[in-house]
């Protein structure tokens, strides 16, 4: 329930059937984007999907990706700041 | 990999775990008396110990594995049952890999290829239907199981079956939803849960409301998450701020993948082609009510059940399991795995007793496969 | 000086004019000892591998033989590849480097194959034309001959168009002895390229998966690469190809018979991408994908850059690297420092990895 692996729409193959060429790391399959035709099919081209057993089932939104890894990134600096506090006490406490 | 890499990036793991670890301290969990998270979903109890992460979190924070493994649940008379219509000799059964070594009443999808049934596994739904198209003379039948996330393309697959007007293929409908099963573990007295690391793919289907009862009734937080360990390790981090401030609320964290109302296309499909049971049965966990889908009467001739005259009668009991078989008590955290006496000694991975060793996202599975119960350092 | 009769029981060699074989496919009369078994052996076997020779048997010597202190390596395997011909590679070329390689990991120096086929009726002559020059190929590539062998027909269904099975011989030179045992804690673990290759080929090849890919098979023959690794490192310990089960099943193997345990960096295994997104989409794991063309070595650390340099400058070796260390047993055969940094078991595959939804 849970494999999903982001992959790139590269083609479409067939618009009637909603049927399009997916790219994992340069692996090829033809998915459905069934689930992300909510928008013209043509448009999907270039666009990053979460597939999951041949179906696309979200397009990823890039902006909500980066904010992720923002937040993440930032734990990482509020971490160096509180360890910089730490060792400057240290050295005030010699 | 894109979307992928960037979030198995080691060097952003030490600021979550600190941050984990500071938020641990504020709320005082100990090895003693831990905060207990459940992860539901089976891809990331296998995720938690593929990068052991339960080793790297503060050690006063206890995973609970929870029962989203829809292969472990799979009652065992149901994979007799699939095993029947295997046994057709026109029947071409197709099947994700996942269900192949399950063990039923006797025997499994595995050996009964070997016993010269014609089963084959299969990547997608999408690709039974194609086997349909082009083994006109077969009955090609699809063995649907999990949970929502996959729910979606079983229904667009019979639904293109229909346009398509094929005869010859079904699908053995097993699925089942997940909110059912997670209200029945809060509603268990035994059970300790501070929070929960929620599904973050079934969630992608169904969005984040079908949770808001947990939160609403039972004051726990739940964080859906993605499936690489910084996902993880955010929604941990989550979790435990919520605790900390006293909130219990849904919160995405897998909010590039997820939408807050899920999606409409699946949803659809989903409302088209199926409708409740009034129950069903979960392996290890006896009957829940709503918790299992069937095919609506206007697909029945996609629908096995009707096609092989069989039925889905709940059980007066669940079926006895093996001698000596925890896999109840496992799945619902009552019991970790190295804790069933059978774990390593009567049910391995190359003889399993129940569905928990037998399913790589069991937690029994995942225990042993990433085992590092089984380290030890050498003598000094 | 390498001098033989070299044989095929049933053929006619010498003089005789090779008539030229009926229809295009297989037949039971070709197993029936007869003139059409004798066409069909000459025709696509002997006329590619054997020079001539009229007895049951070939007769062999070689003069590394009778070095003081050389000993014999002899071993033997059978080749069921599906589908039989794959992006890289066909199962004939897996049947010579195959054999091949299990000489040369035993420091041998290999000479001499046997190939025995057993064939479906119904098989078509072109695809066994095709298997034939690639086994000749292969052969001639390492400077060794193909000098005996035998031929069988089954019925159709009783067999996968065709099985292999080849067996070799080699001369193990006086002074080298390799092998798990000699395995010690501090042993360096150098693999000589990308993992899995074979493996994700022979998935994508068979088409039920629906998966198409660049990756080819990465079958070859080792005996080059090893005679580089001695000549520059010749304390080496142990090699071994990894096959079947990966990588993750050849070490486990090998840490169980020398008693140590193998630590690996997840960070350093060498794997192309598309492997790894093949991967990724059907819930598989690299460490179990199946290898042709791999070789595993343990290394003293003080020869371990040596043995690198010399890999890097043959054609089987150019992608060499470290991968891990033999360290004092730590309860589990194998275990993986993850990219993550957290530490994981690899274990023995368990039957056959199956592509999983969850």
């Amino acid at each position: 329930m849970c494999l999903g692996i982001p992959g790139q729409i590269i083609a479409i193959t067939d618009a009637a059937r909603l049927l399009a060429l997916a790219d994992v790391s340069g692996v090829r399959r033809e998915i459905s984007v069934a689930c992300v035709s909510d928008r013209p099919v043509a448009k999907l081209v270039g666009e990053w999907v979460l597939i999951h057993v041949g179906f696309a089932m979200a397009v990823i939104d890039a902006d909500e990706a980066a904010r992720t890894l923002d937040t993440l990134r930032a734990l990482g600096e509020t971490q160096e700041a509180l360890d910089a506090m730490t060792d400057s006490a240290r050295a005030l406490a010699l | 990999m894109k979307y992928v890499s960037e979030f198995r990036d080691p060097a952003a793991a030490q600021g979550v775990l600190s941050a984990i670890a500071r938020a641990a301290d504020a709320i005082g969990a100990t090895r003693g008396n831990p905060v207990h998270i459940m992860e539901i979903c089976g891809g990331h109890t296998h995720a938690i110990f593929r990068y052991g992460l339960d080793r790297m979190v503060h050690d006063g924070i206890e995973f609970i594995h929870g029962p989203g493994c829809p292969v472990c649940v799979l009652p065992m008379r149901r994979v007799d049952e699939c095993i029947q219509i295997a046994r057709h000799p026109r029947v071409i059964l197709t099947t994700f890999g996942d269900a192949m070594r399950v063990p039923g009443t006797r025997t499994s999808l595995m050996q009964a290829k070997a016993e010269g049934c014609d089963i084959r596994v299969v990547y997608s739904p999408l690709d039974a239907v194609e086997l349909a198209r082009r083994n006109p003379t077969r009955d090609v039948v699809f063995f649907g199981l999990g949970f929502e996330t996959t729910t979606p393309s079983t229904a667009l697959s019979i639904q293109q079956a229909a346009r398509d007007g094929l005869t010859n293929f079904s699908v053995f409908c097993n699925h089942i939803t997940v909110p059912p099963p997670i209200k029945a573990l809060l509603d268990d007295p035994h059970m300790e849960l501070d929070g929960f690391v929620g599904p973050g793919h079934v969630s992608m289907v169904i969005g984040i409301h079908p949770y808001d009862f947990i939160a609403r009734d039972y004051g726990k937080p739940l964080v859906v998450a993605g499936f690489e360990p910084l996902d993880i390790l955010q929604s941990v981090l989550m979790v435990l701020d919520q605790i900390c401030d006293g909130r219990a609320e849904i919160e995405n964290q897998y909010a590039r993948v997820v939408p807050e109302h899920g999606n409409k296309v699946s949803l659809a499909a989903i409302d088209d082609v199926y409708e409740t049971r009034p129950s069903f049965e979960w392996r290890g966990l006896g009957e829940i009510d709503a918790s299992g889908l069937r095919i609506r009467s206007k697909y029945a001739a996609f629908d096995a059940e009707e096609k092989f005259g069989i039925g889905y009668a709940t059980a007066r009991e669940p079926q006895a399991e093996a001698e000596g078989c925890a896999c109840g008590a496992v799945m619902t955290g009552r019991i970790k795995p190295p804790q069933c006496p059978q774990f390593g000694k009567g049910c391995t991975p190359e003889m399993p007793l129940g569905a928990l060793m037998v399913s790589s996202e069991g937690a029994c599975a995942a225990y042993w496969q990433f085992g590092r119960a089984r380290i030890t350092e050498p003598a000094a | 000086m390498r001098g033989l009769l070299a044989i095929w029981p049933g053929a006619h060699h010498g003089t005789r004019r090779l008539s030229p074989l009926r229809g295009d496919r297989v037949t039971l009369a070709h197993g029936g000892g007869g003139r059409a078994m004798r066409d069909l052996i000459e025709q696509i076997f002997t006329s590619v591998f054997v020079p001539h020779g009229t007895e049951d048997q070939a007769r062999l010597m070689d003069a590394a033989l009778q070095a003081p202190g050389a000993r014999l390596a002899f071993t033997t395997d059978s080749f069921v590849v599906t589908p039989v011909e794959f992006p890289g590679g066909d199962i004939g070329k897996l049947a010579v480097c195959g054999t091949i390689n299990d000489l040369v990991v035993g420091g041998a120096k290999p000479l001499w194959l046997s190939a025995a086929f057993i064939i479906e009726e119904g098989c078509a002559f072109a695809l066994l034309h095709r298997i034939a020059a690639s086994m000749a190929r292969e052969a001639a590539l390492a400077g060794v001959s193909i000098v005996t062998g035998d031929t069988k027909v089954v019925g159709r269904g009783q067999a996968d168009q065709v099985f292999v099975t080849t067996s070799g011989l080699g001369v193990i030179p006086p002074g080298r002895d390799i092998g798990a045992a000699r395995i010690k804690v501090g042993d360096v673990v150098i693999v000589n390229g990308v993992l899995g290759d074979h493996g994700a080929a022979i998935l994508a090849a068979r088409g039920d998966l629906a998966l198409s890919s660049e990756i080819t098979s990465d079958c070859q023959s080792l005996g080059d690469l090893m005679e580089a690794v001695f000549n520059a490192a010749p304390g080496l310990h142990a090699a071994r190809d990894a096959t079947r089960g990966g990588l993750a099943s050849t070490l486990n193997e090998m840490a169980e018979a020398a008693g140590i345990t193998v630590q690996i960096e997840e960070s350093l295994l060498p794997l192309r991408d598309e492997v790894k997104g093949m991967c990724e989409i059907l819930g598989l794991d690299p460490l179990y994908l199946a290898n042709e063309g791999t070789l595993v070595l343990f290394v003293p650390e003080d020869q371990a850059d040596l043995a690198l340099v010399a890999m890097k400058s043959t054609p089987a070796g150019r992608q060499a690297t470290r991968i891990g260390r033999a360290v004092a047993a730590r309860g589990v055969p194998v275990i993986l420092r993850t990219t993550f940094g957290g530490e994981r078991v690899v274990d023995m595959l368990v039957g056959d990895q199956l592509p999983r939804i969850c």
